[in-house]
This record gives structure tokens, sequence and C-alpha cells, in this order.
């Protein structure tokens, strides 16, 4: 049966063809334009927004995501973890007190708790200017009472914030209760003796086996002695220093600070990252990981920029007259302290400020080691080897004393190194007075009336006006000077050898006919 | 906040106060804080005007004492070449002169060098223009598809922009200089042809030279993005992951960080 195809007008037709086209699916996502084109607007014809040429794409591609159904809904939605949680979780032990025990115990008012007021400090230092934010804030507050409570201290502060690339320090300056700290230092010592001991045993073995051998000449070169690390309490390591990633995470304790570290740690500048073991790679090489070269940090920078109003501390006139060359390293509160006025305190001539921890000598200690002290062994080696030379007797390397104001440090460049300032320039009667450090910038203190205090919220470099530059590897050791008696001379050949022998055969031969003519002549 | 430098209530407000009065004398489409440069004796606080063109209409100018605005004058690129020699930090005022000694070498009589020291005087106003756009020219960021540009040629804000998500975030690649691109041309054809045209017309982060100049770091878990600049120390660029909301700031002393390849 025929079936009468009905005629279709060309102009019908190419409507057909072209609705067609648009309705093909896409292969990507089985929506076509065709529908799209018309949800669109028909959004836009609903909503009618404002200079919709302008949006339209931006309604295509809404259009567009809407379409997109997820099937997650009949799959279980997996628990995301992201990291946001889990520190989350890590801090809400910081907000949770303890249970049971403190519940029943009331808390005691009258003792006198370790932790600082941190707020009230954070807001003196908010009117200067710096600080963190408040939630941070209250975090290392909580933080800093986890610390206090798991461990016996007497004294704790908030010593400051270091920034790292990868994460950040924050460091709690920790003075231990008398007798406490020997705990822990005996165990490390303990440690270091066992140590000690197997390696001990290690050499002795191997140093039979080298007797057993014929002795190579052992160099005379003697390494120049380690300076020892100064004692807990002492010098740059007065105190100790704890420090975390986060408030909430647990807190690391930072090891003592030896004076090699420090002296190289004043040779070479790099960026933190935030890993306490990462190994710090440097010319020349730092002797340690970067926990080490953070504690040298930190103790240069305390040793540089902890400063407290003049008068606030004071010498203990009961001391005794110390020996000569050691400075006074103890100090106690003025008790009598008033306070002074603001004006005083940002002054630029910074008398009015002193600091009160000692500074570090180039050696890397607070009181100087000689190094050239002599044994009894040395003794004996020196009737041997009698042309030894002495070497010279180094001058002890003297520093400011302790409580010197201000005004004695050393300029950098050309400006002054600490940059007084009132909080406020409107309302000077409460203003409190501010120090902004130049040389180590990010150090701050601030002072009013009785109170303050110092804090460092930095990259934990030094300011320099010049660029840092490595210094340069040792000169290479000079050859000994080439002259005749080492140079090489080659051998003679064979023929030369040959030519040697024949002129002296002849010469031997000129010699006996020299004799037996002088004989003649004698006979004659 | 948590970079450790913050305002203190006084400043926020008398920099509120200030900044609208800018824009309202000024007739700017929008005005923003860029940033606090520390002087010795005095703060420079810097805000940017920006008219209708986000990237190429833009304005900078300075305040010290929060209240009255001065102009930064634009400088053609030799005095640019000659302010960037100074050295030391700003004193807070913008007449001061810095002086620098310039030690030219010239061929004298025959093989010698006759050496002669030049001393070039230097505004401060012009070293804080310099800095300022050097700071800006390397260092300003803004998160992809923030900007967009449109057929005319002109950039402006995306409204749609929804905020990157947070594993987009820990790719440097996202982030853009907000400048004029230097780096695109350069690419392969091949790489650019996968780019969206008005999306892509800036630099991205990937590019900069030494790898590692830039530390990311999240506040709060992943809650918020921090990026600081390590060559220009101070510079800190936040965003917050799914939200538009992003912003940078510098508050330093104004000094590039040139010992960055031995610091890292």
């Amino acid at each position: 049966m025929d079936t009468p195809t009905p005629k279709i007008n060309p102009k019908e037709e190419q409507y057909i063809n072209a609705k067609a086209y648009l309705s093909e699916a896409s292969t990507d996502s089985g929506y076509n334009l065709y529908d799209h084109l018309s949800s669109c607007l028909t959004k836009i014809l609903d909503e009618r927004p404002e200079n919709v040429y302008d949006i339209f794409e931006d309604i295509s591609k809404d259009r567009k995501r809407s379409k997109f159904t997820s099937n997650v809904d009949t799959v279980q939605d997996k628990i995301d973890q992201s990291t946001e949680v889990a520190l989350a979780i890590v801090q809400r032990k910081l907000f949770a007190r303890g249970d049971g025990d403190e519940a029943d115990q009331e808390p005691d008012e009258d003792a006198e708790t370790p932790l600082p007021n941190l707020m009230e400090l954070s807001f003196f230092f908010e009117q200067a200017g710096i600080g963190l934010n408040r939630e941070e804030v209250i975090r290392v507050w909580m933080a800093l009472k986890n610390l206090v409570e798991s461990h016996n201290l007497q004294h704790v502060r908030f010593w400051g914030k270091l920034f790292g690339t990868e994460q950040n320090y924050y460091v709690a300056e920790v003075e231990y209760r008398e007798g406490e700290e020997d705990a822990d230092e005996e165990e490390e010592e303990a440690e270091e003796q066992h140590e000690e001991e197997t390696t001990e045993k290690d050499d002795g073995e191997e140093g039979e086996e080298e007797a057993e051998e014929d002795d190579t000449p052992k160099p005379e070169f003697k390494p120049p002695p380690v300076v020892p690390r100064e004692e807990n309490r002492t010098g740059p390591n007065k105190k100790t220093y704890f420090v975390c990633n986060d408030p909430g995470k647990p807190w690391t304790k930072l090891p003592a600070v030896t004076p090699a570290q420090i002296t190289s740690a004043r040779q070479i500048k790099k960026f933190l990252t935030g890993r306490l073991d990462a190994p710090v790679v440097s010319y020349p090489p730092f002797p340690g990981n970067e926990s080490n070269y953070l504690r040298a940090q930190v103790a240069r920078i305390s040793a540089g920029t902890h400063i407290s109003p003049l008068g606030f501390y004071q010498f203990d006139e009961e001391e005794e007259e110390e020996e000569e060359g050691e400075g006074r390293d103890n100090f106690v509160e003025n008790l009598d302290f008033e306070g002074l006025p603001t004006k005083e305190m940002t002054d630029p001539i910074l008398s009015s400020w002193v600091h009160h921890v000692q500074h570090i000598l180039p050696q890397g200690r607070c009181a100087w080691w000689n190094p050239v002290q002599k044994n009894e062994d040395d003794f004996e080696e020196e009737d041997e080897e009698e042309e030894r030379e002495e070497p010279d007797e180094p001058e002890p390397e003297v520093g400011p004393p302790l409580l010197t104001p201000l005004s004695e440090d050393a300029e950098v460049g050309n400006m002054p190194p600490w940059t007084p300032k009132m909080s406020s320039n409107l309302i000077p009667q409460f203003a409190i007075a501010c120090m902004h450090s130049n040389l180590w910038p990010g150090a701050h203190a601030f002072a009013q009336g009785k109170k303050f205090e110092n804090v460092y919220i930095g990259t934990g470099h030094k300011y320099s006006q010049d660029n840092y530059s490595p210094p340069a590897p040792p000169a290479i050791q000079e050859e000994f000077p080439s002259g005749p008696e080492i140079t090489e001379t080659e051998d003679p050949t064979p023929e030369e050898e040959a030519a040697l022998r024949a002129a002296k055969q002849d010469a031997m031969e000129a010699a006996e006919e020299m004799e037996d003519e002088e004989e003649q002549s004698d006979e004659d | 906040g948590s970079s450790g430098v913050i305002l203190s209530p006084e400043e926020a407000t008398t920099l509120q106060t200030a900044l609208v009065l800018l824009k309202h004398e000024q007739k700017f489409t929008s005005v923003q804080y860029w940033g606090k440069i520390f002087g010795i004796n005095n703060d420079y606080y810097i805000a940017i005007g920006i008219g209708n063109d986000e990237m190429y209409d833009r304005k900078y100018l300075y305040i010290k004492d929060c209240m009255n605005w001065g102009d930064l004058p634009i400088l053609p690129k030799e005095a640019q070449e000659q302010a960037r020699l100074a050295k030391g930090r700003f004193s807070g005022d913008p007449s001061n002169e810095f002086e620098h000694i310039l030690i030219k070498q010239l061929p004298g009589e025959g093989d010698e060098i006759h050496e002669e020291e030049e001393t070039v005087i230097i505004k401060e106003e012009d070293r804080l223009t310099t800095i300022i756009n050097d700071i800006s020219h390397e260092a300003f960021i803004v998160p992809r598809s923030a900007y967009i540009r449109t057929p005319t040629g002109m950039i402006s804000k995306n409204r749609t922009f929804e905020g990157l998500s947070v594993t987009e975030c820990t790719k440097l690649g996202q982030f853009l200089h907000f400048r004029e691109a230097t780096e695109l041309p350069k690419k392969s054809l091949i790489d650019r042809a996968n780019l969206d045209k008005s999306l892509d017309f800036l630099d991205s982060l990937e590019e900069d030279v030494p790898k590692g100049s830039w530390s990311m770091q999240f506040d709060r878990g992943c809650g918020v993005t921090l990026l600081k600049s390590l060559l220009w120390p101070g510079y800190v660029f936040y965003h917050v992951p799914h939200t538009s909301s992003f912003g940078s700031v510098y508050y330093g002393i104004g000094e590039k960080n040139i010992d960055l390849p031995f610091m890292l």
C-alpha cells in the first residue's frame, strides 16, 4: 500500500533538520543542546534578571552543573576525615577538663600558678599592633595549661611563634622547679653514657686489629678542643624550651644548645620547615637537625631582644664578690619597682630599658672558656716533642654585662637598633610603651606601669642590610714548594748508561796512565 | 591574624574611616587596604583605589597617620631601577632621601679602569612607589576564576566565583599572579590550547622561580588556606575554600628577600 508522504515545505524540512541536529545527544553526558537551551530560556523568562546578556554564560553553566545527579545516594557516604576534622578532634582535648578527680577538689585560688595571664598580655600587645588573633591565643593558652599540668614547672612564658614553610612553631619558655629537672638530666646522661660505652667497646676491638698491622705514621694534628656546652640553668641554657606545631599537639622539649651550634647558626640563614627532625643542609655544615637550629636561634633571639624596664630586675646585693672574669648572672625582681612613666619608656635614647638575658660571646657561651687548658697528659707529650709550638694564649672574650641599658646596643646599619612607639597618639594618657627590634624583626616588648612582656613573632632571622653570602670554602692547602731536592729526574736511558760507563772507563784508563807516568817520572 | 600582625583597635577604626572617605573623594569603584610598610620612625598604610578595570585602573595611595592620603607618583622605568638600589629601612618620612653610591667603571687611559663614585639621591617617596609596584607585580595573587576577562578586554570580578575546593587549594597552579601575563606567551601552543581564555589570562604560581618560594599552609585544619611569599616576607594571601572570600595583605619592611636561594 502506498502511504502518501505529505509534501513538506523546504523551510519546514530545514527546521526539522535543525531541530534534529540540536537534539543530538552529546557523546559525553547524554544531554542535548536543544533541551539545554530551552531550560535556560525558561529560567531567564521566569526570573527576569538584569543585564541578562552579561550573565548568560553563567546561567548556562549553572544549568549544566545542576543537572548532575550524583549517584552517591545509593552508596553510603564515606566519612570524610578531612584534616579539619582531625585537627578539631585534637583540639577538643584542649578544652576538656580532667574527669572525676578534679570535680571533688576545689581549685586552690591562693596557689600561684606558673601559667601567665595570656589574655591580658595579648590585650596589651594588640594595642601595639602585634599579636595573634584571639582564637589562637586561647588555644595556645589551653595548650600551655596542659604543659603545666603534665610537667612540674616553676615558671612558664609564651615565648613566641616562629614561622616555617610547612608548619609553624609555638615556643614556650619554661623554668623547672628546683630538683625536678635533674631527673630528666640523669636520664639523658645515662643514655649518653650507655652509648659511649658501646662505642668504646667497638673502638677497643678495632684498636686490637690495628695494632697487629704495621703502625702507620700518626698525624700530629690535634683537632681544636670542642668548647663544652654550659650546664643547664646557666648561660644560653638557663631556660628550657618546649615547642609544638599546633596548640593541642603534644609539646616537645628542645635539646640544650651547644656553643658549636650557636657559632654555626650565626653563619647560616635557613628557613625553618616545621618538622623538628628535618636536616639542615648548609655550608658550613650545621651540627644537628632542625630542632638544634631552632634552639640556637631561640637562644640568640632571647639573648638579643629580651628586655625589661630599668629597675624591674636588680642584682642581689647579698652575693659575694664574684671572681674575676665572670659576670654576674643572677638577678631578682625588685619588689619596690614602681613603674616608669610611658613617656620615659619611649624616649629615643633608650636608656630606660635593659637586657635581662646574658649576651652570647662569639665563642658561643656566656662565660668565656679558655680552650688552652693543659692536662697532665699534655705535659708529658710536651717533654717528648720539643719542637711543638705553643699556641698563643687566646684573649678572653668579653661581652656587655647583664642589665646593660639598650642605649649601649650597636646600631644596625645607620639606624637605631630599637624603635620605641606609643601605642596611641590620640590618647597618650593611657597609651602603653612598645619597643620593636630592628635587629631581629619580629621581637617586640611592651611595658605599662608594672607590667611588661617580651614576645617574638617572626621567621627567626636577623636583619642585615647587605645580602647574605655563605662563607667561602677554606683555601686550598698549598703543596710543598717544589725545588731541586724533591723534583724527580728521569732515569738515564740505557744508551746514556753505556756512554757513562764508557766515559768512566776512559777516565779510569786515563788515570792509570797518569799514575804510570807519574811512577815513571818518579823513578826517574 | 595568625601571621602575627594585627591592627590595633585604634588603627583599625581610623583606617576604616579614612578608606571610606577616600573612596568618596576620589570616586573609585572600590577601595582596598593593601597593607602596611614599617619604617623606623613611622609606618605607612597603603591603599589601592580601583576604577572600572580591575587590573589596569589602579592607583596607590598612602597615609602615615591614618588621616591624610597622599598620592604615590608613577615613575618611569629608569627611575624605578634607581630606586631599587637604595638599601636600608624606610625611615617613615616621605621626604627623606637615600644616598646610594654607584661605582662606575670607566675606561681610562690605556688599560686602566678608572673608578668613579657617583652619588645618586633617591627620594623615599619614589622608593616607596617602586617597592609597592614590585610587590604587587611579583606577589599579588588571586585564585583562578575569580576574575574574568570580558570580550571587551576589561577585567572584572567573576560574580559566580564560588571558591576553590580544598584539593584545588593545594595546587599552586590554581593561584594566579594579578598582573600582565609575562609567562603565558612563552608557553607552548599545546598547553595554551587547553586553557580557558576568559579565566586563564594570568600567570600561574607554578612557574615561579625558585621553586618553593611560596609557603602554603592551612589554618584550622583546612578551613583557611594561607599562602605566604618567601620572596617578599610579610605578604600573606588567604582564601576560605568553597566560599568566595579571599584577600591579601602586605605587612612588612618593604625589602625583597634576595637571600631566598640560600635559605631554602
